[in-house]
């Protein structure tokens, strides 16, 4: 009897040097935006409440917007990771109905959410700047 | 059968659903907020507290508040799963993860009904 499958193929189970399809890359960066977030979500509910707080609280945080390079650089950190987080879930929404699953499809979809992604980022920073 | 203790919905396929139902409120949320601070009228205090004054605009954001729990929970529980194996570290992760989401939900309770 032979065997269909040979088990002395070599076997590579590291990361570093697999190199991942681009569906994959996708995938991580959907779970690493999705873990920024929740340490994004402390800012973005700081300004919240010092929005909300008072008017001069309101000042502060515009003022804040309008001038800390730092506060801009961490609106836009957060703004990047929830509109990549954003499309990606949409993708994943979309995968969940049965489309995109195969090689070539879903090739495509992860280059549209790469590239919707993108541009998104890329106008947020115009927005903020 | 072995059930896991530590998932949200006491099943991977209630986790499965409750992950995609908050994240739909979630996914509006934001659209509405991006909409609004995009592409609304420049923001003034007055219309910033009127808007969080309102009551549909507090259940939609206490909506999205609990979502985002819920969310967290399974997205983190799912990420750490995977990747922390030590039973004893990623008990801790689990744990402060949690406990981190709760007093989200508690800060967020307190700024919208503070105003």
């Amino acid at each position: 009897m032979t065997r269909a499958v040979n088990k002395k193929r070599p076997v590579n189970l590291d990361l570093r040097t697999i190199k991942q399809p681009l569906p994959a890359i996708t995938s991580i960066l959907h779970r690493a935006t999705g873990v920024a977030l929740f340490v994004a979500a402390a800012f973005m509910m700081y300004a919240l409440g010092l929005s909300l707080e008072s008017e001069a609280g309101f000042n502060e945080a515009v003022e804040m917007f309008e001038n800390g390079f730092l506060a801009k650089l961490i609106a836009w950190g957060c703004v990047s990771a929830l509109l990549y987080h954003f499309f990606a879930g949409i993708k994943h929404l979309v995968m969940d109905f049965g489309h995109c699953e195969e090689l070539e499809s879903g090739l495509k979809a992860a280059q549209i959410t790469l590239g919707l992604s993108a541009v998104a980022v890329l106008l947020a920073g115009v927005w903020i700047w | 059968m072995v059930t896991s203790i530590t998932s949200f919905g006491r099943s991977g396929l209630y986790d499965w659903m409750i992950q995609r139902v908050t994240a739909v409120v979630l996914a509006a949320y934001t659209i509405f907020m991006i909409g609004y601070l995009a592409f609304g009228a420049e923001l003034t205090y007055e219309m910033w507290n009127s808007l969080f004054e309102g009551t549909a605009m507090r259940i939609f954001t206490l909506l999205a508040l609990l979502s985002m729990a819920a969310h967290v929970w399974i997205g983190l529980w799912s990420v750490s799963t995977d990747y922390i194996k030590p039973t004893g570290l990623r008990f801790l992760f689990q744990s402060g993860s949690g406990l981190v989401t709760f007093i989200y939900v508690v800060w967020g309770i307190q700024i919208l009904w503070g105003i």
